[in-house]
């Protein structure tokens, strides 16, 4: 059985809006291991990205629990949450999120500054087959290419788990596979556990689980006895 | 209500902080410039109109002594319109329950009691009797400082002879709006008083029956005053005239002119900055707001808004924060324009002030404080009215940032990724970085050109008074005397040291320039009254020449070793050659020095006296002052300890004064720039710094990138504010240099340190409180919503 990752008890989060109160998450109970690549999917608000946020700590339940290994979440301030993020968390977003005034090698440069044991730049930036751009602005690049370099920010730090919420969703089809072929390449050398948030079905035939969510529940979760790979997946 | 203006109030009210910000530091100049222009016509409007109503006199003369018959050849120069001749005299005052003496100028009332110039204005009680012998009248400051009532009686040593005067009006002058003694600095309402007496005893007292020693001119429009001044000083030659002058150099009128020049002037130079500095906020906001609306305006436009609507829209937004600005400038520029007004009619001596409101200082200003929020604001307005509805609606490209040899250089010294974003994103906007350190720039210089005076002033103080003047009075004859009158004084009782000097009126030439002075001659190596150089070294004139003080000299265009013609206006009144010896550095008037011995040898006479400076024994202060009250032939006494505390007191006033709005107006600049640069940086910047926030960088690593920009930018603009400080300083130093006065540009580190310390301080206030902000920034929500 391979390590635990992240456990949570009855996790739930409210939005209070003081008119409605909006359940976003209604009560999870989840376990994820470590080398697994999940893909969460549901409808819009059916509460995937606040448990995302939740597991990154980005964001605080209103009732339950989150473990990160043996570490407790909920009971981290924000300082707490902070430094679990810098030492254990990669995060790549829908919108690639990259510092506009920072070549590719620098955006990923900004990670590998503060963390204890990263890999070169240089490196992650090959990893994502982006090797010949390194000194090219955000500016300068394609969608592809700026969601590419901030997977390679992301991964820079040897994150134990990397979050992913839409990482193609702002991408042509063969742009994001591209995408996809970098998250399964670092998933498989490093083991790094993989959590993919995707609107897009087709791409949970590359997953190991996948977690179905509605209305702030778990719905469905099922495994995949055959996975494909990134280059076979058509949308 | 439309829509539209409903999201403009409610714009407006989201963006109050900046707005006002913007708002306060666009109030300095709308209120600088009502304070100055209203004050300037206040003051221009008064003088002209009390000179106009009591027919104040265009040109004046003193002389020794003339018959009253010359009166009507004066009459005759061309150009004069009327002439008024009368007796003058000075007089020590004992007045009852002060111990010190006073020191009274006294001048004769007009036999038939009505002036034709110079007309003092009763304010009380009435003119006396001509025929009396012992009634005056005195100046308003005079009475009121010493608490005179009408009827009350002082004594007057009228040339040697000590009378009881009565006092039956007061009254003010337009000759005296402001009054300074004898050997005075400041004005000393309680030690000196101008006495107004019946004609035919002034006469008496001063042996001057039939003849007069002072006229007064008033010319016609088309009159030239140097003609008439040169034709008077022809009549008055044979009878003692000292060079006549025009209004240009009697003491009160210059010195209200000096003021009025001074407020015309700030009222020009100061206020654009401030309109200056306003503009760039505005643009600066405004182009902000304009960016993060972009796809709303294409919605507008969609809807069916026309570019004209939009352009309006925001130069409207724009047009309140000026409002804001305009209304607060008014209130705060109204306020201290007219408690200004009250304290300048106490200061100088005007019967009446007329401050009319001028509606149009508030008009300009107030078109003045729109159409500068307009100049900030048009250029993005007319981005947004130029953009495609369809454009608009699509996300903007992103910045584009590009190595440039500045970059290489920057990577050359492997700085941190944080360090590189807030360089590389000052040079993306190279325009707002240069415009945002000239306005911090601006607040520094505005620090330094406003306490360097402190330095300057001191430096004033101590040379003046601890290293020139060192003297505990200074007693001033009515007459030359004879050199043993020093015997007679040291024998008074409490002078421990006693001094001779004498002044010699004079016109020096050089060619076509020439200055009317007084030449002061004194014993080599005195102890109380020294001339200082420059390196703070005693000069002792030499026994064949003339030491000039630099502005004398520069004003003659003469240097060491050149030869100056001097005309004697006094005593045998003889023109000599002198050679100029040598120049000393002086900050009060314009010196001349002479050796006694040797002018004396050059009037071929014994050395003559007018002045003597004492130093006292401070216990017998009042033994001292009963004597003088007695004393014969005695002018005036100057007490330089008063003097002294007077104008160090009147000094620090002004300075903490100064120094508290300039620190206040410097304080605004700073946190308008900087606060307004941080928002606008964070606005900017929000998505960048959630996510350095995501990726593990703590909130004091991500402030360090939003502050350091703007701290980097104020580090930046200290020296260049120091510069232009400097610049202002000595441009002000020109200003305000005068015959009277000049002032040495004095620059300490703490000048600058001070400028620096209060703008750093307010630039780090006004970004923590930006700061704050980013503590309570949404990741989530940030990072959700696309650029």
């Amino acid at each position: 059985m391979p390590d635990l990752i992240f456990r949570t008890e009855g996790v739930t989060k409210v939005y209070d809006t003081g008119e409605v109160k909006i359940y976003a998450l209604a009560g999870v109970d989840l376990k994820l291991f470590a080398g697994e690549f999940t893909v969460l999917l549901g409808a819009s608000g059916s509460g995937k990205s606040t448990l995302l946020n939740i597991l990154g700590g980005l964001d605080h339940v209103t009732e339950g629990r989150v473990w990160f290994k043996e570490l407790d979440l909920t009971q981290l301030n924000d300082r707490g949450l902070t430094w679990f993020r810098r030492d254990h968390v990669g995060f790549v977003f829908q919108f690639y999120n990259l510092v506009p005034s920072l070549t590719a090698r620098e955006n990923v440069q900004l990670v590998t500054d503060v963390s204890p044991d990263p890999m070169a730049p240089e490196e992650a930036l090959e990893l994502v087959g982006l090797g010949h751009r390194m000194d090219h602005f955000p500016a300068e690049m394609s969608g592809g290419e700026q969601q590419r370099v901030a997977i390679a920010r992301a991964i820079a730090k040897r994150p134990e788990v990397l979050l992913c919420d839409e990482p193609t969703g702002a991408l042509d089809s063969k742009t994001g596979i591209q995408v996809l072929e970098a998250l399964k390449n670092i998933n498989d050398r490093f083991g790094t556990t993989t959590v993919v948030i995707t609107h897009n079905a087709a791409i949970q035939k590359m997953a190991h689980r996948v977690i179905h969510f509605q209305d702030g529940r778990i719905s469905n979760v099922y495994t995949n006895d055959q996975r494909l790979p990134p280059s076979e997946i058509v949308w | 209500m439309q829509a539209l203006d409903r999201k403009l109030l409610r714009d407006f009210r989201r963006l109050w902080a900046q707005a006002l910000a913007i708002a306060l530091v666009l109030a300095c100049g709308v209120a600088i410039f009502i304070t100055s222009f209203g004050m300037y016509r206040a003051l221009e409007e008064t003088r002209i109109a009390y000179y106009e109503r009591n027919r104040f006199a265009d040109v004046f003369s003193d002389a020794r002594r003339a018959p009253l018959s010359l009166a009507r050849e004066i009459e005759t120069i061309e150009g004069v319109w009327a002439v008024e001749t009368r007796v003058s005299g000075a007089a020590i005052l004992d007045i009852p329950g002060r111990s010190k003496s006073a020191v009274g100028r006294i001048l004769s009332i007009p036999t038939s009691g009505r002036f034709s110039l110079n007309v003092p204005l009763l304010r009380s009680g009435h003119v006396p009797d001509p025929e009396t012998t012992d009634q005056v009248l005195v100046n308003e400051p005079f009475a009121q400082a010493n608490g005179f009532q009408i009827g009350d009686v002082f004594a007057a040593n009228l040339n040697g002879q000590k009378r009881p005067l009565t006092i039956t009006g007061t009254v003010l002058s337009p000759e005296f709006i402001y009054t300074i003694g004898p050997g005075g600095l400041m004005p000393d309402n309680e030690g000196y008083g101008i006495i107004w007496m019946p004609e035919d005893a002034v006469a008496a007292a001063f042996d001057m029956a039939g003849a007069f020693n002072h006229v007064s001119l008033k010319l016609r429009a088309d009159a030239r005053a140097e003609t008439v001044v040169s034709s008077l000083d022809n009549l008055l030659e044979p009878y003692g005239g000292l060079d006549a002058y025009d209004r240009s150099q009697q003491q009160s009128d210059a010195f209200i002119d000096a003021e009025i020049k001074q407020l015309r002037s700030t009222s020009i130079i100061l206020p654009p900055v401030f309109f200056g500095i306003t503009a760039f906020l505005v643009n600066m906001v405004i182009g902000r707001i304009i960016a993060l609306e972009r796809s709303e305006i294409g919605l507008l436009k969609a809807i069916g808004y026309s570019n004209f609507d939009i352009c309006l829209h925001y130069l409207l937004l724009a047009g309140l924060i000026a409002v804001v600005g305009i209304v607060i400038g008014w209130g705060v520029g109204s306020w201290l324009s007219q408690s200004l007004a009250r304290l300048y009619a106490d200061f100088f001596n005007f019967p009446f002030l007329i401050y009319r409101v001028s509606y149009d200082a508030y008009i300009i200003s107030g078109i003045i404080g729109v159409a500068t929020a307009a100049v900030g604001a048009i250029r993005s307005v007319l981005n947004a009215a130029r953009l495609a509805p369809a454009v608009a609606m699509s996300p903007p490209a992103p910045p584009k940032y590009k190595r440039n040899t500045l970059d290489h250089a920057l990577l050359a010294l492997r700085l941190s990724q944080p360090t590189m974003m807030i360089f590389r994103n000052l040079m993306r906007w190279p325009v707002r970085s240069a415009l945002t350190t000239l306005g911090l720039s601006l607040a520094v210089s505005i620090l330094v050109a406003a306490t360097f005076f402190d330095d300057s002033l001191d430096t004033i103080v101590d040379t003046a008074f601890y290293q020139s003047n060192r003297q505990d009075a200074v007693l001033t004859f009515t007459d030359e005397m004879h050199e043993s009158v020093l015997e007679d004084v040291r024998r008074l009782p409490g002078v421990l040291q006693a001094e001779s000097k004498q002044y010699y009126p004079a016109t020096l030439r050089n060619g076509h320039l020439s200055k009317r002075i007084a030449i002061e001659s004194s014993r080599p190596n005195p102890d109380l009254s020294r001339v200082i150089d420059s390196d703070g070294r005693v000069v002792n004139p030499p026994a064949n020449g003339i030491m000039l003080s630099d502005r004398l000299a520069s004003e003659l265009n003469v240097r060491a070793g050149d030869t100056i013609a001097v005309d004697f206006l006094s005593g045998r009144r003889e023109s000599h050659k002198i050679m100029v010896a040598g120049t000393v550095t002086q900050y009060l008037g314009l010196g001349a020095y002479m050796d006694m011995d040797g002018l004396s040898a050059l009037f071929r006479q014994k050395p003559r006296i007018g002045i003597v400076n004492v130093t006292l024994d401070e216990n017998q202060t009042d033994n001292f002052h009963a004597a003088l009250k007695e004393a014969p032939n005695l002018a005036g006494t100057t007490m330089m300890t008063e003097t002294r505390q007077s104008f160090l007191d009147t000094i620090r006033q002004n300075v903490i004064i100064m120094t508290t709005i300039y620190v206040i107006v410097a304080t605004l600049i700073t946190v308008g720039v900087a606060y307004n640069g941080a928002r606008i940086q964070l606005s900017e910047r929000a998505r960048e710094l959630a996510s350095l926030r995501i990726l593990g960088f703590t909130r004091g690593e991500v402030s360090f990138i939003l502050m350091g920009e703007t701290m980097i930018l104020a580090l930046l603009a200290q020296p260049l504010g120091w510069l232009i400080g400097v610049e202002i300083a000595r441009l002000m130093t020109n200003g305000f240099t005068s015959d009277l006065y000049t002032i040495p540009l004095i620059l300490k580190p703490a000048t600058f340190s001070f400028a620096s310390l209060v703008v750093l301080s307010a630039a780090l206030v006004a970004t923590l409180v930006v700061r704050r902000r980013l503590d309570r920034l949404d990741l989530v929500a940030v990072m959700k919503t696309r650029e």
